[in-house]
């Protein structure tokens, strides 16, 4: 690499850094103070602080424009009021202003822009090579895990298939592709900041991974059907012993390959429209957790456990 | 001079149509803009009043998940047996809510009602360039509207996948989708015949002396608004049609290879692809989000300097802006497509052109406060209208950079922050648009002023109320709630929402009720309130220079016009405000035309 190269690389890694800093630094001071319904949920991924760094970003410059645009209508609309005896600035506008306001707005989105592009590029375009490859397949309404085995390719007797129960080793990246049996769903793991739609007829991918052991959830996040609300998976990150255990488990106790009818998960998959409605609400809630809201994390272990044993 | 006389009137001479006398021919099946503008309102208002009643719903459901509501179970006992709503009745109920605000009310409203109201008034015409076609577009607009309600009691219910429909769960649901499609294929009719009409009117009928630039730009608004729904529809239309085809004909559009459903493969599928639905809806889809926003925008142009006694500031500007909006809105609808599955390359290039497409509506809103600087502002009900539309519009533009970022939309994309950011830019504009037209023109349409005010009460409640039901969806979404679920209990990071959103139903209530004030207020103002008499608001505009209402063939003379729309506190007149078709005495200026 050449000496220019170098250093132009160490210069805009260098703005990257200042520019996305600025919200990364600035926010947490303040979000001590908020409550947790103003705060994004805490992240997981490795790529979750660069998210929301840009998300924290984007408020400040538009909370900014916000603030000054809202308090100038407000002092305009007060101080510009009708009064007797005065009479309006007779002007048609204002070629100077006209070009600040269409510059400065402009400047500030294509920087935005380049500085999300690069993000975007790291989450989506490419894949990590060094990771572990796992299938899910969607359908109405469950998610199909699908591990290779030892054989390390899908598609074989070995494969290693769970209904809704997603493990994978803590530190771990892990790349998911993405099938659908039926329709249209989208895998979602909030605390992680990914979504992925995963369409019939494609193979959409996603990667991520986890900093700490825990439970999270998987959310469908495309209206997929009347069941779509509780098309609820399982993301487990175990320590690496702890997950080859599970998986060694599930390799000696494959279920059937998953159909809607009949599976294994916590709530009933599947049910047909002509069935009573499924009581919203008052199921509780599988940990116990309900008196503890602001959690972002399912922190017991007993969830997932309880759904695989009721098969 | 030269530029004053470019426009070339093809009137027919006055009287040539004799007035209507006949009940029918006059009331019914008018071929008036006036009368039509005037049903068209009705028919939208009414579509309004439906479209609010699945949203209060849609938020009991989410306020309190389960709790069945009596009277339903008895209206609707398929989709709510004993009250108690099924989940795909929920699914239902959003989707209709949208279908019917966006292409039945929002719609009709700005572009069906006071479009045919005002384009013929305001570039000095005796009525649209067709003013059959005109009956045609109203007449063909009701039988969608009976099938898109229909559609609640046939089996299965009405559409219940989303507004945007999305293939292929579209394609295999129950019959309801199936006129959810022949409605908005009927109404896309209605539409271009309107888009034709608009255009047709607006290029061929302006008065002697309206040039392109003294026309309001309520009039440019609607014009690049006719202009987008002209080209967009029909990729609409087709995709519908292609869809329709999916689900009546067999054929496989939007189904690929391996369709299972339900356990039971789909024998026929095969070859197609679930991700052109997305394209072509979206493709219309976003260039119809600037169709219901800029006549909000024209008409928010169009108060704001009556009210403020002033010029628009950056007439041009203003104009170019429309046209850059209308532009640049056909390469942004892959930014809808960022998770889809769609090349993640492409998302860069869109979120490139949806960056790009933030700057003319901030050419817009800054051109606003220049126009309020220095004004002598009069807070009129249509003005707060007006300067709300401004505010709101604010926070529904800058929210939607967050999701014009690739990597933020990631998180947010699909969560209560999308709801949060049309709901701003759909009710906090183009509703609160609509409702500023409403009382700045009603004393155009039936003679009389609204009651001021009640006029203010309704305006402060929804104002109040909106932003308490709206601004706390940007809170839910950043927890991330997905929009779209029946029961949101069922997630362990939505867990502590609950409260919230019981606040928000509440507002919701209350933002109902408040609609109650604005409906009586129409109505009785129709006998009981003031005068108006042809120009109770002192503007410059045509349609105030001719009776309120204004007479069969709208003008006793085709005006001349000499100037342009907002030359108001003119420093060489002693008067406020300078009509638009006034002599100029002597060799007085042309305004900045």
């Amino acid at each position: 690499m050449s000496g220019e190269a170098k250093n132009s690389n160490v210069f805009r890694s260098a703005a990257r850094t200042a520019v996305l800093g600025l919200g990364a630094a600035l926010l947490p001071r303040l979000s001590g103070a908020l409550p947790f319904w103003m705060k994004l949920p805490s992240g997981e991924s490795s790529f979750s602080g660069e998210i929301d760094s840009i998300f924290n970003l984007i408020l400040w410059i538009t909370g900014v424009i916000f603030v000054i645009v809202e308090a100038l209508l407000v002092i305009f609309v007060i101080r510009y009021r009708h009064r007797e005896g005065r009479r309006a600035r007779y002007t048609h506008g204002n070629n100077r202003v006209e070009v600040i306001w269409t510059i400065v707005p402009a400047v500030i989105c294509v920087v935005l822009a380049l500085v999300s592009r690069r993000v975007w590029a790291e989450i989506k375009q490419r894949m990590p090579e060094d990771a572990m490859q796992i299938e899910v397949t969607g359908e109405q309404f469950a998610w199909n895990i699908r591990y290779p085995g030892p054989d390390g390719k899908f598609g074989t007797a070995d494969d290693i298939v769970t209904l809704n129960q997603l493990h994978f080793p803590v530190g771990q990246k892990v790349v998911v592709s993405l099938h659908s049996k039926d329709v249209i769903h989208s895998f979602f793991l909030p605390e992680f900041r990914v979504k992925q739609d995963a369409v019939p007829g494609m193979t959409t991918k996603v990667w991520f991974d986890a900093a700490h052991v825990g439970h999270w959830e998987i959310a469908c996040a495309e209206l997929c059907g009347l069941g779509h609300y509780r098309m609820k998976g399982f993301l487990t990150a175990d320590s690496k012993e702890d997950f080859d255990k599970w998986l060694a488990e599930q390799a000696g106790q494959t279920p059937p390959p998953a159909s809607s009818a009949g599976g294994p998960a916590p709530t009933p998959a599947a049910a047909p429209s002509s069935q009573a409605p499924p009581a919203p609400g008052v199921s509780p809630p599988p940990d116990g957790k309900a008196a503890s809201p602001p959690s972002d994390r399912v922190s017991s272990a007993n969830t997932p456990q309880e759904a695989k044993t009721s098969s | 001079m030269s530029t004053a006389t470019v426009a070339v009137a093809r009137e027919l001479p006055h009287g040539v149509h004799p007035a209507p006398t006949s009940f029918w021919r006059k009331y019914i099946f008018s071929v008036d803009h006036k009368v039509i503008g005037k049903q068209y309102l009705f028919y939208s208002l009414f579509m309004l009043v439906i479209g609010g009643f699945l949203a209060g719903l849609v938020r009991w459901q989410l306020a309190w998940p389960g709790k069945p509501i009596g009277f339903m179970g008895k209206l609707l006992p398929e989709g709510m047996p004993g009250g108690q709503m099924l989940p795909e009745f929920y699914n239902s109920l959003f989707t209709m809510h949208a279908t019917i605000m966006i292409f039945f009310a929002i719609m009709p409203m700005l572009i069906g009602a006071f479009g045919n109201f005002v384009i013929p008034l305001q570039i000095g015409a005796r009525d649209m360039a067709f003013p059959r076609l005109n009956l045609a577009s109203f007449w063909i607009a009701v039988p969608a509207a009976v099938i898109i309600i229909w559609s609640f009691f046939v089996t299965g219910g009405a559409a219940q996948s989303g507004w945007t429909s999305y293939a292929p769960l579209s394609a295999i649901q129950p019959r309801g989708q199936t006129l959810w499609l022949l409605s908005l294929l009927i109404l896309g009719i209605s539409s271009l015949l309107s888009a034709v009409n608009f255009i047709t009117t607006i290029i061929n009928m302006r008065a002697p002396g309206m040039n392109f630039f003294r026309l309001p730009l309520t009039v440019w608004a609607l014009f690049i608004t006719a202009i987008l729904l002209l080209l967009a529809l029909p990729v609409l239309s087709g995709a519908m049609i292609m869809l329709l085809f999916d689900r009546v004909l067999g054929t496989t559009f939007f189904l690929p290879a391996g369709e299972v459903i339900s356990g039971t493969p789909l024998t026929n599928a095969g070859g197609g692809q679930p991700l052109l639905w997305q394209h072509l809806f979206w493709f219309f889809g976003h260039p119809e989000v600037y169709i219901m926003i800029l006549p909000a925008m024209g008409i928010t142009s169009e108060i704001l300097p009556v009210f403020a006694r002033k010029p628009i500031f950056g007439y041009r500007a203003m104009a170019y802006s429309i046209m850059g909006i209308a532009g640049l809105g056909w390469i942004v609808w892959g930014h809808h497509m960022f998770q889809s599955g769609m090349n993640p390359i492409l998302g860069t290039t869109f979120m490139i052109s949806t960056m790009v497409i933030a700057v003319p509506s901030a050419i817009k809103t800054f051109n606003w406060l220049g126009t309020l600087w220095g004004g002598v502002i009069h807070f009129t009900t249509p003005m707060l209208m007006a300067l709300s539309f401004v505010s709101m519009f604010v926070i529904g533009g800058l929210s939607g950079i967050f999701m014009a970022s690739t990597p933020v939309d990631v998180f947010i994309h699909d969560t209560y922050f999308i709801v949060a950011h049309i709901h701003y830019v759909l009710f906090g504009g183009s509703l609160f648009g609509a409702f500023g037209a409403l009382y700045f023109w009603y004393p155009k349409m039936f003679g009389r002023l609204m009651n001021e005010r009640w006029g203010k009460i309704h305006w402060f409640v929804t104002f109040v109320t909106f932003n308490f039901v709206f601004f706390p969806m940007h809170f839910l979404g950043m927890r991330g709630m997905q929009r779209r679920i029946y029961d949101y209990s069922q997630y362990a990071h939505l867990r502590g929402l609950k409260p919230m959103n019981e606040f928000m139903t509440v507002s919701v209530f209350v933002l109902g009720a408040a609609q109650i004030i604005l409906v009586l207020n129409f109505f009785l103002s129709m006998r009981r309130g003031r005068v108006a008499g042809s120009n109770p608001w002192h503007a410059n505009t045509l349609e105030w220079q001719t009776s309120s209402p204004p007479p069969h063939e709208n003008f006793d003379h085709i005006p001349t016009v000499y100037r342009g729309p907002y030359e108001y506190s003119a420093p060489e007149r002693a008067d406020d405000h300078w009509p638009q078709d006034e002599p100029p005495s002597g060799a007085a200026s042309v305004g900045h035309a």
